[in-house]
This record gives structure tokens, sequence and C-alpha cells, in this order.
């Protein structure tokens, strides 16, 4: 079994930090992290390559300093890092990046699943991994929250809906995309720290993308122009209730009925 | 002293003094204000009052002297003694009015706050500001008054200290009704004998804390945890002086088992990442930059790994710190979940734990009792839940003291204490009373009629 799996280095913290005059990110002086939806990703890929076997692989595209995040991924059990670097890559959308990606996995050996985290705490598009799978033309699943089993040449899947949870087998090779529900991450170890410290991540840069089209890379090949982003209001009103636990109960009715949810 | 009910003109005066919506009688007294956090002793209070200041307080007490009225004090009762029980009936004076931080002072690196002040108001207002207070008890919905008075310890404790170590003053009032002021914001104090630290830890017997002056430090930058699955409890425990040695003290340091993090998991309803190994330690690293807390956190991972850790596991984001730090929270309330429990909390120097806890082993076969603990690997704290499973009140009450009694000998054996942090209260006096040298209780007893020679403040506790 190969797994592939697509990870991304983000800005740490919780809370996106947005420059107010130019609407951009602000990504210098934060620290770095491993996208949180990626641990699952990963997670979901060693532990089905601890049932089955095989073989884990993690691709990412960012500037250098994100090789930290596929050493990260060696520590959480991937086999060997790939970290498509290039000044080309840059100012890539979801389309590009999806184009990027989905080149670089056609030049790894043959995949079974290719597993992503459902989106990225910084852009929050969801974009990229259903991408993927349109480039590459194999099925994918959004949102999944739990990984059933994989065997007999497909993988069944539970995935949120929005609605519902939808069961589904999916014949491999196949793109997965994995909510924060599928399974709870291991941590990095210092062991596997310790014996990936002399294993080089492997670097591509466009001449390893060959044959590919570079006018579909980074900023050239990005039909999407951000206009503005700034974070969502948040209404910050509420009440405090005060009293013994009837008058609260009590107080607590009376609102919901006024709020019409009674 | 007997136990003391109030007589309706007794309730008049005190309504007089905090006003009558700040009285509760009879059946408007809620249950909880007779028992406390671990529920075994219950005892109802003749009156709750609720004051709204010191001078409230004062004018309460002068009554009380006056008519020799047993007066209990409490916080948010989430002790685990007794501590807050009115043993005698009497009063019940409720904190929870004087809930104000009056200052954070920035130039002294000090705050003043009032002691009904939930510490996790308190803590996540001091570290908006880039400041730490440094102890951090487990419980933390507790009130600062409330740790001041058990000086509560917690898990920062192996590096920072317990609440004692950064309380520098307290304004008190007397069982008389006095209000005096102890210590202050002086760094130093050579000043006589230090009333503040006996106050400091009384539980309630010798005064009212009405203010709690304490020191404040610079919140460090940045931390990391490491999860470290053991072969054995003692393989971990063992551990631990080996890293305290290495000069990279964590500044916290916890130990738990497997099943209690089951109980912990089941409770949360969340998968903790990792739960194939008998034992764990749990070490928090605090520091300014990333590559301070690597070379710490380097060294230590090391020490574990020659000590024969399977593993070191490093959570270094704010999202895996509080997959392990959430279920460390929640270890007291799982177990309480699980079925009822009592507990101890003996702390040993911290070299003597591992014999310690090996030793808790024995006694589980000994008394054909469950018991589970986990607690403060660095600073040689170790609570001890003791579990009922399905003896019957007899059997249950007689084999627990027996336990008790062994578990109290053998950590005086190795040079410790009864209790820790969670305090004497009701639940432990008998023990301390047999485990204090006759001249040292002798002392105590006469410092409490120094303070109280009525006898009137938490009648019942520590001695």
């Amino acid at each position: 079994m190969h797994f592939v799996v697509c990870i991304k280095q983000v800005p740490e913290g919780t809370e996106v930090d947005i420059d107010p005059e130019t609407g951009v990110l602000r990504r210098e002086g934060a620290d770095a992290k491993l996208n949180v939806y990626d641990t699952h990703a990963l997670e979901a890929a060693v532990r089905l390559k601890e049932e089955l076997g095989g073989t884990v692989t993690a691709v990412s595209m960012g500037p250098p300093q994100a090789e930290a995040v596929l050493r990260e991924a060696l520590m959480l059990g991937a086999d060997s890092g790939y970290l498509l670097s290039d000044r080309v890559f840059a100012g890539a959308d979801t389309l590009a990046t999806s184009y990027t990606l989905a080149e670089a996995i056609r030049r790894l050996p043959p995949f079974d699943v290719i597993f992503c985290g459902m989106q990225t705490t910084d852009g929050d598009t969801a974009q990229v991994g259903p991408g993927i799978a349109e480039l590459l033309n194999i099925p994918h699943v959004s949102y999944v929250t739990r990984i059933r089993e994989m065997r007999a040449g497909a993988i069944a899947v539970d995935a949120d809906t929005g609605y519902g949870i939808q069961t589904l087998r999916v014949k491999l090779p196949c793109l997965v995309t994995v909510t924060r529900a599928a399974n709870q991450p291991r941590l990095p170890s210092y062991r596997l720290k310790q014996r990936t410290k002399d294993q080089p991540v492997t670097v591509w840069t466009s001449r390893h993308l060959a044959g590919a089209d570079r006018s579909r890379f980074g900023l050239r090949g990005s039909p999407t122009q951000v206009e503005r982003i700034f974070p969502p209001d948040r209404p910050t009103t509420r009440q405090m209730l005060a009293g013994t636990p009837d008058e609260l109960s009590a107080g607590l009715i009376d609102r919901l009925r006024e709020w019409r949810f009674l | 002293m007997d136990f003391r009910e109030l007589t309706p003109v007794e309730i008049e005066r005190l309504a007089a003094i905090v006003g009558p919506e700040h009285v509760l009688t009879g059946d408007h007294i809620p249950d909880d204000y007779s028992r406390d956090e671990l529920g075994d002793l219950r005892r109802r209070p003749s009156v709750v009052v609720e004051p709204g200041s010191a001078a409230e307080i004062s004018r309460i007490m002068a009554f009380a002297s006056e008519h020799v009225i047993p007066v209990t004090v409490r916080g948010s009762g989430t002790g685990l003694c007794g501590g807050c029980v009115p043993e005698r009936g009497g009063i019940l004076l409720l904190t929870t009015r004087l809930n104000r931080i009056l200052e954070i002072d920035t130039d002294n690196l000090t705050a003043t706050v009032e002691p009904g002040v939930i510490l996790l108001d308190f803590q996540e207002e001091v570290e908006r500001l880039g400041l730490l207070y440094a102890p951090d008890p487990g419980e933390r919905s507790a009130t600062i008054g409330g740790n001041v008075s058990t000086n509560a310890g917690g898990m920062r404790a192996v590096k920072y200290g317990v609440t004692r170590d950064h309380v520098l003053g307290l304004e008190v009032v007397l069982p008389t009704g006095e209000i005096v002021r102890l210590g202050g914001k002086t760094v130093k104090n050579s000043s006589g004998y230090s009333l503040l630290h006996l106050v400091i830890g009384s539980e309630g017997t010798l005064g009212i804390i009405t203010k709690i002056i304490v020191k404040l430090l610079p919140r460090p930058q940045r931390t990391v945890t490491l999860l470290v699955p053991f072969p054995s409890l003692s393989r971990a425990i063992g551990t631990v002086p080996k890293m305290i040695k290495s000069r990279y003290i964590p500044q916290s340091m916890e130990f738990m088992e497997r099943e209690v993090m089951l109980h912990a998991e089941e409770y949360l309803g969340k998968a903790f990442p990792h739960t194939s190994a008998p034992a764990y330690l749990l070490l928090r690293f605090d520091g300014e930059t990333r590559e301070d807390l690597k070379q710490a956190y380097d060294r230590v991972a090391q020490i574990c790994l020659e000590e024969g850790a399977e593993d070191v596991l490093i959570a270094d984001t704010v999202d895996r710190q509080a997959s392990l730090w959430d279920a460390r929270a929640v270890l007291l309330e799982a177990l309480k979940a699980s079925g009822e429990m009592d507990e101890a909390d003996v702390v040993v120097p911290p070299r003597a734990i591992a014999a310690f806890v090996d030793y808790t082993k024995e006694l589980e076969g000994r008394f054909g009792l469950r018991i589970r603990s986990f607690g403060h690997a660095g600073d040689g704290n170790v609570h001890v839940y003791i579990m009922r499973g399905d003896l019957d009140e007899t059997t249950w009450k007689r084999r627990k003291d027996e336990l008790l009694r062994a578990l109290y000998a053998k950590g005086r054996e190795l040079g410790g204490q009864i209790s820790g942090e969670h305090g004497i209260g009701a639940a432990k006096r008998q023990y301390l009373i047999e485990a204090l040298e006759p001249p040292v209780l002798e002392l105590q007893r006469r410092i409490k009629a120094a303070f109280d020679p009525l006898h009137i403040l938490n009648p019942g506790k520590v001695i």
C-alpha cells in the first residue's frame, strides 16, 4: 500500500492575524506549525500503514522553511517527505496549488489513497484536496469523520454531508479529506526524531516536474485574486444569569422562548 | 463547643449588618453549603451570610464573639477535607461577594485581590497583562482565599513553589472583629514573628482573610509538554530525581497510570493521544524561546530513554498540549464519577516518591481495596484515591481507616507529611493530631488559643 498525505505549514495561533491595511495574512513573525487537520490526515494514513503494511509519503508545497512540517511528518510515522519549493510556485491560489501537488503526486510511485486535511487553518477553503482529485481524475470523499476499513481494492468511510453521515465505499485509488473527528492524532515521537534526523527531505523545484504546464504554476496559474481578507464579526453580546438553580433554569427557559427556540 | 443554632433575634442582628438579602436560613440554605467537594462530611449551618466588605465581616465577628457563635468561612467549596463544613453549625460566612481584583501593580509586580476572586479569572486577567501568578492548583474554580487558607500547591510547585511562596501580605479580620494587616508589598521582611505565614494555611481557624497581596512574575513566552510512556509506574517515578538533577527543571511533572487515563478518556468522551503504556510522566517546560525549550527537553528526553521510557512524545502546539492537560485536569472528576472514594494527599521528599507509590500497591493487596493514584511527581505530593467498590458501609470505613493509617505511617517513615496541599480540615484532623510530636501539638493549640480564645473560628478543624 502506498499512502500519500498532503500537508501544509500554517501560522501558529488560533486567531488569524490579518494586516488591516493590506488585508494580507501576516505570516512573518508568527510561529509556524503543521496544519491541525493535516495531523488527522497523517494519522489516518499511518494507522492504515500499521494495519496493512506499506509506506506513507508526505508532500508539502511552500518556502524552504516548510521543511519543518515534513520533518514533523517523519516524527509522526511518515516514511519520506517531499517539499515542492520554487519561486515559480509562489502566489498560488487553490487551483494552482492543486495542480502543482497533483503533478508532483503523478511523479511518485503509484498510490492507493491520498489523504488531506479537510482544510487549512489559514486559508479555510477546503478546495485543494478535491482539486487534486479532479486533476488526477480519481474519486474523492470530503469531510470524512471515520475510516471504516480498507480491503478488496476499496476504502469504506463515513463522511459528514452537513445534513447527516453518509457511509461510502470508494474504489482505489482515491482521495479522502478528513475532519478532526476522524481520529485522535498521535504526538511527534522523539525516537523517530532521532532516527530520521539524517534522513533528507526531498526538495522538488519546477525542474523536477518536467512536462508539466509551467503557466499553471504559482501566481501565473492563479485565476483567483484575493480582494480582501477580514476576520468575521464576532457578536460578543452575552447575558449572565444569576440565582438559584431553579431561578437559573426558569431564566434560561424564558430566554429560549423569547428567541423562539421553544 | 457544642452545635449552635442561632435565635431569630440573632439572625436579625446579622441581617442588620449585611442586609436581609444576604442572609439565608432554614430551607433556603442550599444543600451545597453543608458540604465540600468530596462530600463525605455534611453539616448544615444555622445561618448563611454573604458580607460585602471587611467592615461588615468585622461587625459579624464582633457580634459572634460577644455571643460565642461559631463562624465557618467558605469560598467556592472545592476543598477535599471538609474544611468549609460548619461542623458546629452557627454562621457560614461566604466570601463570594468579595470578588474584586483590586489592583495589579505592574511596577511592584504584585496584585491585590479580595478572597472570593476565582483562581481561573485571576490567572486569565494576570496573563492578559503578560504576567504570571505562579501557583497552579488543579481546581481552578477555587477562590484565592481558599488557596491561601489551605496553602494550595498545584502543578507548578516543582519550579515555582506553593501559594505560601507567593503571598506577600494579608488583611485579616480577627475573631474579635479587629482588622489587621500582615506583611505587605515588600520583597523582604524580617520584622518580628510572621503572623502572615501562620494565617496562610490555617484553614479559617485563626482569622478571616479579607484582602490578599500576591507576587507576580513575568509570564514565560512559551511552553512545551512531553508525554513520556513508561513500562511501569516505578520506572516512571524513579526517573524523576535524575531529571531534577539535570538542571532543566520542568514547570510541572505529573505522573499518571493507564487506568486513570482511561477513566479520563471516558469522562471527557475524547481519546487521549497515547494509552497503551502502563504509566506516564507528563512534563511541561516553560521558557522564552523555542531553542531554550528544545535544549531543555532534549536533555530530559534522553534521560527518560536511558531510564527505560518507551518513547518521548512531544506536544509543541497549543492544540497538542491541550489534548494532554485537558485530560490531566479532569482526572479527579473522572475518578469521582467512577464511584465513591476517599483521598489522601501525602507528601514525601521527592527522592522517596517511588518507594511511597510502590507501598500503595502493596496496600491494595493487603486491604482488598482498589487504589488509584496520580499526582505531582516532581514535588513528592501523591494523591491517593481509595475506591469503595461494592463494600458495605462498615467494612469500607474500617478498611479505609486502617489503610490510611498505614499510609500515613509510611509517609512519616519516609520523612513526609500528612497533607501536601489539600489541608487537614476535619477529615485528616485525627491523623494529624496522632502524627504531631506532643510539644508541637501543644504549641499549635496555644497559637490557636492566642488568635481565637473562644474557639469560634471553624471549630473542630485542623488541630
